[in-house]
């Protein structure tokens, strides 16, 4: 497993490297929206990585408390805040394209206010995780994030209908899409995937060194000699 | 009856009777919605019909706020002499706990929009266009979506440091879609312009799958050490 862990970051080095390229060179400007379009190359993978990450922050909960595995909760940490990372970049990014091409920063759109109330549940499980007192973290996380992944398709339906209410934005219309945009979106996409995963599992080893660490520190403190006084 | 039926009635009879002596939810919880009204009466100077639009989010928004207040105080009460720990050790089922806790906190917060609702008319000058009983399917579904992910986060959020701030965060973000419905549907109900069936059937689903949850959740966080 360890030997794997350069071989990914070497690969994720050349296909963001590559994805670059693809994207800023080699994928033509888009008739409409210019050079600003391009954004959409970093957007999308970011969104599509975030979601992988949440799904697995979902999933190492599950086996959490299942299994009481402590490497599980690590995990956990780690995908939930390199997602909420990548989330935020889609919700950066997202508005730096919808100015010149909508007009407007920001609508509540469904997909747009669905990654805000995913961004929102998931920076209050970091929160959480901050705020709890250790010991119980694991557990209580655990359970936090199992209500958040049951809440995200009540949030779908509720905006969905709710929008359906309301004037929506017009997104530009059909058209084909040229092969060589195709191309460096989904070079970016798996790059962004790879990437994503890559944080992901740093942070998830940095977080089992650190538990290490304080577990040594512990039998330390408790092996050494006492002072006498 | 069951052991478990009888300690959610025990327990429920406790704490009524309990606030029944203090009146400290409630009136705390009074008290704070009163003042959420005559503040955003302030911010906004509605006519009529604007009133009518927005009141669905001030109604909610008011009532939210103001159920924090007893969820806050839920658990509080048990951990002074350990009685939360006498109730772990114990083998009455947890889920029992839990419900007696969240029928307890119904209760205090219908009371209190029962009180404070005749107040919104009042002030916002409220006559419902639509049919007005499916109001009272709203509030009742509604304030238990509020109370059950409400009762289940403050007992998560015994276990953090800075608790009273802690449940807010904690239900706000999930309570999203359930609050989005309470707006609309009572905002559709008022202006009479939609119809609210698909805002009562959401509310429906979200009690039934966080009630669920909760109960299969519950015993976990009580028992988180």
């Amino acid at each position: 497993m360890k030997r794997a862990f350069p071989i990914l970051a070497i690969l994720t080095a050349i296909l963001l490297a590559y994805g670059l390229y693809q994207a800023l060179w080699v994928a033509p400007t888009e008739k409409t929206m210019g050079d600003v379009q391009r954004i959409f190359y970093y957007h999308v993978p970011s969104a599509w990585t975030a979601g992988v990450l949440f799904f697995a922050n979902f999933l190492a909960s599950i086996a959490y408390l299942v299994w009481r595995n402590t490497k599980a909760d690590a995990l956990a940490v780690a995908s939930a805040e390199v997602g909420v990372v990548f989330c935020t970049i889609v919700l950066v990014t997202g508005p730096i394209w919808a100015r010149p091409v909508w007009g407007i920063w920001w609508t509540w759109d469904l997909r747009l206010t669905l990654t805000l109330v995913l961004w929102l549940i998931y920076v209050s499980y970091l929160l959480l995780r901050r705020f709890s007192t250790s010991g119980q973290t694991p557990v209580i996380a655990a359970v936090l994030a199992i209500f958040g992944t049951l809440d995200i398709p009540l949030v779908y339906f509720s905006i969905w209908f709710f929008r359906t209410q309301h004037p929506q934005p017009v997104i530009g219309g059909g058209g084909s899409i040229d092969p060589r945009m195709l191309h460096a979106f989904f070079i970016n996409l798996v790059a962004f995937t790879c990437f994503g995963i890559l944080v992901c599992w740093l942070r998830f080893r940095l977080e089992v060194r650190r538990r290490e660490f304080e577990e040594t520190q512990a039998l330390e403190s408790l092996l050494e000699p006492r002072s006498v006084s | 009856m069951t052991a478990g039926t009888l300690l959610t009635r025990v327990t429920l009879l406790k704490d009524l009777r309990l606030e029944w002596r203090s009146k400290d939810a409630i009136n705390s919880m009074l008290f704070f919605a009163l003042l959420v009204v005559v503040i955003f009466s302030f911010s906004f100077d509605p006519t009529a019909e604007e009133s009518r639009r927005i009141a669905g989010g001030l109604i909610w928004v008011a009532f939210l706020f103001a159920a924090v207040v007893a969820l806050n105080q839920t658990w509080a009460r048990e951990l002074r002499n350990q009685v939360l720990d006498a109730y772990r050790v114990s083998p009455a089922p947890a889920n029992s706990l839990f419900l007696a806790k969240a029928l307890g906190n119904f209760i205090f917060v219908a009371v209190l929009e029962a009180l404070m609702t005749p107040l919104f008319i009042v002030f916002y000058n409220l006559r419902a266009v639509g049919p007005a009983y499916q109001l009272v399917a709203v509030a009742l579904l509604g304030t238990w979506a509020l109370v059950v992910n409400g009762t289940f986060f403050a007992a998560i959020s015994l276990r953090t440091r800075s608790r009273e701030i802690m449940l807010p965060l904690l239900l706000f973000p999930i309570s999203i879609p359930a609050l989005l419905a309470m707006v609309e549907a009572t905002s559709s109900i008022l202006t009479g312009e939609f119809s609210a069936k698909f805002w009562i059937v959401l509310l429906v689903a979200y009690d039934v799958v966080f009630t669920m949850a909760s109960l299969f959740l519950f015993e976990l966080v009580l028992n988180a050490e």
